[in-house]
């Protein structure tokens, strides 16, 4: 193997420097701010998971995981995302807290490397859980929470996309029958291909009714309205029930004032599998991938034993940072330049001015090659030099 | 505004007179212009220019709101894109050809073709081993100096085939081009991006010899 270049970094990995983890950290604060304020807990797990339980059960797919060994044969995975690991602990180590557990996380995940930039395979995201609780308050909950950080985090323009697999599902159940046909037309949708959707449609047997129904569900996208034709769309209970859901989300999100940046879309289908009702995803005007998503999870708990119906939303924050912008004003701090005759009075200025939260940089003169250029990169510059007092250069 | 990808060369004419066809004034000179970028502003669209197998790619990262590309490019590039409408236009074929029709001999079979995924896909779903060479232009030749076995191409004619004493093998899928729209545009700029398939859809529905408006 050739030796890689001493500054060389593996495949999808970044480093954040100074500038950009200012940015970072100041966007964490306030989500992290907000996050509490709702009574939501921060909490950690561990980077390193055992494949066969948060692995496996995560919703992110087995060809995205990053797979170790440990010394016992074990494969581990990084963790790709925090739901999972979560859920394992509001099954065990949380086991005795009562349901509804609110509990927000701040971490590192890991996806699998890809050679195109612009897709790192290590980023943070910022997110919450809302574990036991199956009703719409806690969806419309999550998603006003969602809009109240992004707020918080200096986004003025986003948008909230907002699906319900569980209409697809029953809309597909009520006209292809049974589980496969409708993985199939699921598929499509998850897949984007919109062609090959009608076009597979078109040459199913069905009525041209039924036929109409499948093509009119791409159609499904737009404000509030758009709930009474999903209801021609699917006139059965089921359907009835998944749209008085929607309707009470609508309104809980008014009153929580964002409705305004909420759309609807029954086209949404952000896993195969994974998710079981509401779905939603938020997006920033001029970035060109999702900013965050998140939605109801029904299913997952009862993978580690304590069934319990969920919701959530993770936000990327390499991909909100981007939206906000690099602002480049950073505050600089100052300097004090300082000859050893004058250290003990050096550490004694900056040490006050330190305590009243002033940025200050101690430098002895002897240590700098170029004064110049090492002065420009401080706001003021303080010099104590020579015995007197009187500090000349 | 609505960026556009635009795919250089063979589907550009057919793909400009489609959307002229569903009502959008483009000037003349658009045919011919040497530029990049090309903004339409009584339309509010700004056309980029680019490589056809790379159209996928400004859409996925969002750069261009929309684009016009091949499912011959959709399926080797395989981007995160939705695509919403097969305009069929610049209709083709991607098919198998060699030298001959009967089994291919040899130690390792080698396949030479510019889409080194949908041929390996192809290959794979077919349970046979071959090995795939990538090549870049002038695919015809590798049969016919030694290169490879088979090669994986579009085929619109045949007659660059024929001419150099190729056949066809085997059949892959047809290919039209589609109108493709990146995930985030399609939801916050959907009342343009709607329009805009409505029109072009009534367009292609309506067949080739549209009447003219």
């Amino acid at each position: 193997m050739t030796r890689p270049f001493v500054f060389e970094k593996p495949l999808g990995m970044r480093d954040t420097l100074p500038l950009l983890y200012d940015l970072k950290t100041s966007i964490r604060e306030k989500i992290q701010h907000v996050t509490e304020t709702w009574g939501y807990r921060f909490m950690n797990t561990p980077t390193l998971e055992y494949y066969e339980t948060v692995g496996e059960a995560s919703a992110i797919l087995d060809q995205q995981l990053f797979k170790l060994l440990d010394q016992r044969g074990n494969t581990l995975v990084l963790r790709p995302d925090m739901t999972a690991p979560i859920a394992r602990v509001a099954a065990s180590s949380l086991k005795k807290e009562p349901f509804p557990l609110r509990l927000a996380y701040d971490s590192n995940v890991y996806r699998a490397q890809e050679d195109e930039g612009g897709k790192p395979a290590e980023f943070e995201q910022i997110g919450v859980e809302l574990i036991g609780d199956r009703t719409t308050s806690a969806d419309a909950e999550v998603i006003a929470l969602m809009a109240a950080v992004l707020k918080e985090a200096g986004l003025e323009n986003f948008q909230i996309a907002i699906g319900h697999v569980g209409f697809i599902q029953e809309l597909f159940l009520s006209i292809v029958g049974n589980e496969d046909r409708a993985a199939v037309l699921r598929r499509y949708l998850y897949e984007k291909n919109y062609v090959g959707y009608r076009q597979h449609v078109r040459e199913m047997p069905l009525s041209s009714i039924d036929q109409k129904r499948l093509m009119d569900l791409l159609t499904l996208r737009g404000d509030g309205s758009k709930l009474s034709d999903a209801i021609e769309l699917l006139p059965t209970e089921a359907g009835e029930r998944v749209l008085d859901e929607l309707r009470t989300l609508i309104q809980t999100l008014e009153a929580y004032g964002v409705a305004d940046q909420v759309k609807f879309d029954f086209t949404l289908v952000s896993h195969m599998s994974y998710y079981t009702g509401v779905v939603f995803e938020g997006y920033a005007n001029e970035l060109g991938v999702p900013l965050s998503n998140g939605g109801r999870y029904d299913e997952l708990l009862s993978r580690f034993d304590r069934p319990a119906q969920a919701t959530g939303f993770g936000i990327r924050l390499d991909h909100l940072a981007e939206a906000l912008g690099l602002t480049g004003d950073e505050k600089l701090p100052d300097a004090i330049i300082f000859s050893p005759e004058r250290r003990e009075e050096a550490i004694q200025q900056a040490s006050e001015r330190r305590a009243q939260g002033e940025k200050v940089v101690m430098q002895e003169l002897s240590g700098i090659t170029n004064l110049d250029e090492y002065s420009e990169r401080f706001d003021d510059v303080v010099y104590m030099i020579g015995k007197n007092g009187k500090g000349t250069l | 505004m609505l960026t556009i990808a635009m795919p250089k060369g063979r589907i550009f004419d057919e793909a400009s007179e489609l959307l002229r066809q569903a009502g959008y004034k483009l000037p003349p000179e658009f045919d011919d212009s040497r530029k990049l970028i090309l903004d339409i502003e009584e339309e509010n669209i700004r056309f980029i220019l680019a490589k056809p197998m790379d159209v996928p790619t400004y859409v996925e990262h969002g750069v261009a709101d929309v684009g016009i590309a091949g499912k011959d490019v959709m399926l080797e590039e395989e981007r995160n894109v939705y695509e919403v409408l097969d305009l069929k236009i610049s209709g083709c074929y991607l098919a198998v050809a060699g030298l001959s029709d009967g089994p291919i001999k040899g130690v390792a079979p080698k396949i030479a073709t510019k889409y080194p995924n949908v041929a390996s896909n192809y290959f794979r779903e077919q349970g046979e081993q071959v090995e795939i060479i990538k090549l870049n232009g002038s695919i015809e030749l590798a049969p016919l100096i030694g290169l490879a076995d088979r090669i994986v191409d579009i085929v619109s004619t045949g007659r660059t085939l024929t001419e150099n004493g190729l056949m066809e093998t085997a059949f892959i899928e047809p290919i039209t081009s589609r109108f493709i729209v990146n995930p985030v545009s399609y939801r916050t700029k959907d009342a343009i991006i709607d329009d805009m398939v409505e029109r072009l859809s009534a367009v292609v529905e309506g067949g080739s010899g549209d009447e003219n408006r």
